[in-house]
């Protein structure tokens, strides 16, 4: 499959769906797409399968705030510049690209890159979501090596990392990208095509693509986009289980910075009712309550959408007087695991709800 | 006393303003030169309150007229844009993402030159003067006579482009230099392509401001002239002449500001019910609450502060169309046409206005004209008119808690007294002209922007340390020390960065 531009606007939006509130904003990576692609250039994208067993594939991400992101924007070089690194590192070029997560500005991170190197890009990702750390990543979970890492900034400075653990490489990137500026792209979780097959999320990007254009395609016709959206997440291979947990408008927001992260509480009134969901964030959104009842919890997807537009609205732009729905979404099966939940569950984040199921939690039926 | 003016698309406004109260207003048709209209709404005001100009003590004016020529593209110049960014931004060129038309005829030339800083204030590249001065010395060959300087984080340190702006005026005699620190926030893509709109917009805001001047000379009025701005206050004429994109969005918060001004009240929802939209803002503090979402300009995303503002498809010359028992009303309006097409006035279209007057919440034009309509009919259109209202004030309310609502423009008669949600609905005498009254009694201000680590000197420290520094600037335009409030703090923590770095903004306001 090629993607043009409609393509990777429609991504964007979808990535920023599956990035449950955290991410970052894809305006300047379109806009830079665009200016690189031109109005009829494309990326192409593959299946994870037709991936040779001794394939190098890298997966590809930016590391940083996404406040700084907006203002120092990219060179165009840095992603580029990373690959040929691990490459020589590696003794080899690299066969294809992919996203370390699909939440997110990062969803379109392998775009440029796959232009730049002429390789295409798997349609698979690392994490099925957002996540804020990059230890929270299915490669982790399945005991691959972080390492070698490479982290470029704008200015040619390029970092290896060779580290004896995956938390140490996360606590390694996420120093040196402050040095460098809180703006870097990062390559990490080198694979063999065969890795990639048995451990990678399948089908993220287009899930991602499906979810952006129903929206997009809805509103175009005049049509409910929150009815495309569900359609489109039933028919996903990741995320079918899926539904409006809550309907209001956001009555109070507070915040505060904890041990380095950017945690919060957002409440959330019903219309014409005194129901209230709580929803507790830490750059993305972790746990869902409705009066005091848990209805999500991460690595389950929870997702703060305008209610007319259902356009994502990341924690960093939350505001009082909002309306919005909450829609949650499961997360990838795999991600489910004990072994994965450990890594990436809400004791991952000290949060002490135990996980449950969303569809258990909601009575959907047809759960996973 | 205070003269206000307010240029609009139809009329010029003008009030005269002593300590709390309005003394008298005029209004008068805009003229396409723009100083006549002014010239004519001066004379009407200073007429009706038989006052001369020596009376007066400060003119503000507030015009959205260099917005329109923009969009219009009118007289517009080519410009040359340096940018102090090392490589960062290389992959996004300027004016990426804009109308193809406006980037042909706007595009002189471009530098991608060396400089810029970290988020921290370090530097990101060296400042490099060899290049800039040869930079310079291309765009003198050019003949190119305006200049957009845009540094990576110069909201946060403007040593880089204020060196740049001093070298390309050394080497390019009369040259107009915009540089991207004076207007406004973090966030360089939108920041750069309000500095090349502003860039190309110099010489008709030179032009206009200079035609300005000449009428209040010729009307013998020496007070000096302000400006209004998109946040509600103002800056020196002179200084608007070199930075006209900043009074871009001046219209809606001139008005909020006058709402303010003309009730006393400081925290409530400001309607202002126009020909085809109603206009709703939420007033904090005595000014307009700011939107959060990049504002488009032309279709050119950039950074202006402008006021959060939701506009619905209801207004006086709403047309409302009876299909069966469900009536239809909008979006479409007939606008200026109102005083033909109404029924009201002779004319064949059902409006809003013909139904509130139906109804006997306000009287005006000739009710006889006005059709009947089947049982039942008008009262559900004003449901549906008090739906829209109710529906608009609670989407703006921050709390569950009633607010006052204060209406003003023409059509603020469709707007029920009683609304759900509204602690009181007010309309103040002069809503008509709240425009040239906000433009009237505007303050001066003074904003700061950084990126800052609370890890240093602490929270309350650091916070104290950027109201002063916005102080300063509000001071450095003209603001009274001693009556310098600080009326937002808006505070956003870093996501995904080690340590509490937070983005800040402080705003600070002051009598001239």
């Amino acid at each position: 499959m090629r993607l043009g531009m409609t393509d990777l606007y429609d991504l964007a939006r979808g990535c920023a769906f599956l990035g449950s509130g955290g991410g970052g904003d894809p305006h300047s990576s379109l806009i830079e797409l665009e200016e690189a692609l031109g109005p009829s250039g494309s990326v192409e994208l593959i299946d994870v399968d037709s991936l040779a067993d001794d394939a190098f594939v890298a997966p590809c991400g930016w590391i940083g705030a996404p406040t700084v992101s907006a203002e120092k924007l990219p060179s165009g070089d840095e992603a580029i510049r990373g690959l040929r690194k691990l490459e020589s590192i590696m003794g080899r070029r690299a066969d294809a690209v992919f996203p370390i997560e699909i939440g997110g500005s990062n969803g379109l991170a392998p775009m440029l890159l796959a232009i730049r190197a002429g390789v295409p890009v798997v349609d698979v990702d690392g994490m099925g979501r957002a996540f804020p750390e990059s230890q929270m990543v299915i490669f982790n979970v399945a005991g691959l090596k972080a390492s070698p890492a490479v982290l470029t900034d704008d200015k040619g400075n390029c970092v290896v990392i060779d580290s004896a653990d995956n938390v140490t490489e996360e606590r390694i990137a996420r120093a040196v990208s402050v040095v460098l500026g809180a703006s870097c792209h990062l390559m990490e979780y080198p694979l063999t095509g065969r890795q990639a097959k048995t451990t990678a999320l399948r089908g993220t990007l287009s899930d991602a693509l499906a979810i952006g254009r129903s929206i997009r395609i809805s509103r175009e016709s005049g049509k409910d986009p929150f009815a495309a959206l569900f359609e489109a997440l039933r028919a996903s291979r990741q995320f079918s289980s899926a539904g409006v947990l809550f309907d209001g408008k956001i009555v109070d927001l507070h915040r505060e910075t904890r041990d380095g992260f950017s945690l919060g509480r957002a409440t959330i009134q019903a219309f014409g009712g005194n129901s209230r969901l709580e929803i507790e964030f830490k750059n993305e959104n972790l746990v869902a309550r409705v009066d005091g009842m848990v209805r999500a919890v991460v690595p389950d997807l929870i997702t703060i959408v305008d209610r007319e537009t259902a356009e994502s609205i990341v924690t960093e732009r939350l505001k009082y007087g909002q309306r919005v729905k909450v829609v949650g979404a499961s997360a990838p099966r795999a991600l489910r695991t004990p072994a994965a939940l450990a890594i990436l569950g809400p004791q991952a984040f000290g949060i002490q709800t135990p996980y449950e199921c969303i569809e258990l939690l909601n009575h959907w039926e047809g759960g996973a | 006393m205070r003269l206000g003016i307010d240029v609009g698309g139809t009329n010029t406004d003008a009030v005269l303003v002593s300590g709390n109260s309005v003394v008298a207003c005029a209004k008068r048709p805009t003229t396409a030169d723009v100083s006549s209209g002014i010239v004519n709404a001066i004379r009407g005001v200073l007429d009706a309150a038989s006052v001369t100009p020596s009376a007066l003590s400060r003119v503000t004016l507030g015009t959205t007229h260099f917005a329109n020529a923009f969009v219009e593209r009118n007289d517009l110049l080519e410009v040359a844009v340096i940018r102090l960014a090392g490589h960062a931004a290389e992959a996004i060129p300027p004016m990426s993402g804009w109308p193809k038309d406006l980037r042909q005829s706007i595009t002189g030339v471009s530098f991608q030159l060396s400089g810029g800083y970290e988020f921290d204030g370090r530097e990101n590249t060296p400042f490099d003067e060899a290049a800039i001065r040869n930079a310079a010395l291309s765009i003198r060959a050019k003949g190119i006579q305006t200049v957009a300087i845009s540094c990576v984080f110069a909201p946060i340190r403007r040593d880089m482009e204020e060196r740049a702006a001093a070298i390309v005026r050394e080497e390019v005699p009369g040259v107009a230099v915009t540089t991207s620190a004076n207007l406004g926030r973090i966030g360089f893509l939108e920041r750069e392509n309000a500095t090349i709109i502003n860039a190309s917009l110099v010489r008709i805001a030179s032009k206009i401001m200079r035609s300005i001047d000449a009428a209040l000379q010729a009307l013998g009025i020496v007070a000096p002239c302000y400006v209004t701005q998109n946040d509600g206050t103002v800056a020196t004429a002179q200084f608007v002449t070199g930075f006209p994109v900043l009074t871009f969005g001046s219209g809606p918060t001139n008005s909020m500001r006058g709402a303010a001004f003309l009730t006393g009240l400081e925290d409530a929802i400001v309607m202002d019910v126009g020909g085809t939209t109603t206009d709703i803002g939420a007033l904090v503090n005595g000014f307009p609450r700011e939107s959060s979402i990049a504002v488009e300009i032309g279709g050119i995303r950039t950074n202006f502060r402008m006021p959060d503002i939701l506009s619905v498809g209801l207004g006086g010359g709403t047309r409302i169309r009876l299909n069966g028992t469900a009536p239809a009303i909008g979006p479409d309006s007939v606008g200026y046409r109102l005083l033909e097409d109404a029924y009201l006035f002779g004319g064949s279209t059902l409006t809003a206005s013909d139904i509130a007057v139906k109804a006997g919440l306000a009287s005006f034009g000739d009710v006889a004209r006005v059709p009947d309509l089947p049982a039942g009919m008008l009262d559900e259109i004003l449901r549906r008119f008090r739906q829209t209202f109710e529906d608009g004030l609670d989407r703006l309310k921050t709390s569950s808690a009633d607010i006052p609502v204060i209406l003003v423009g023409g059509g603020s008669i469709l707007v029920p007294k009683n609304l759900k949600g509204a602690l009181q609905v007010v309309t103040p005498e002069y809503a008509a002209v709240a425009n040239a009254v906000g433009a009237a009694v505007a303050q001066v201000g003074g904003e700061v922007d950084r990126i800052v680590s609370y890890e240093k000197d602490g929270r309350d420290a650091t916070l104290r340390e950027l109201e002063r520094v916005a102080s300063e600037r509000a001071v450095a335009a003209g603001a009274d020390p001693k009556s310098i409030r600080v009326v937002d703090v808006d505070e956003t923590y870093l996501a995904y960065m080690p340590g509490t770095h937070a983005q800040v903004r402080v705003k600070v306001v002051g009598e001239l």
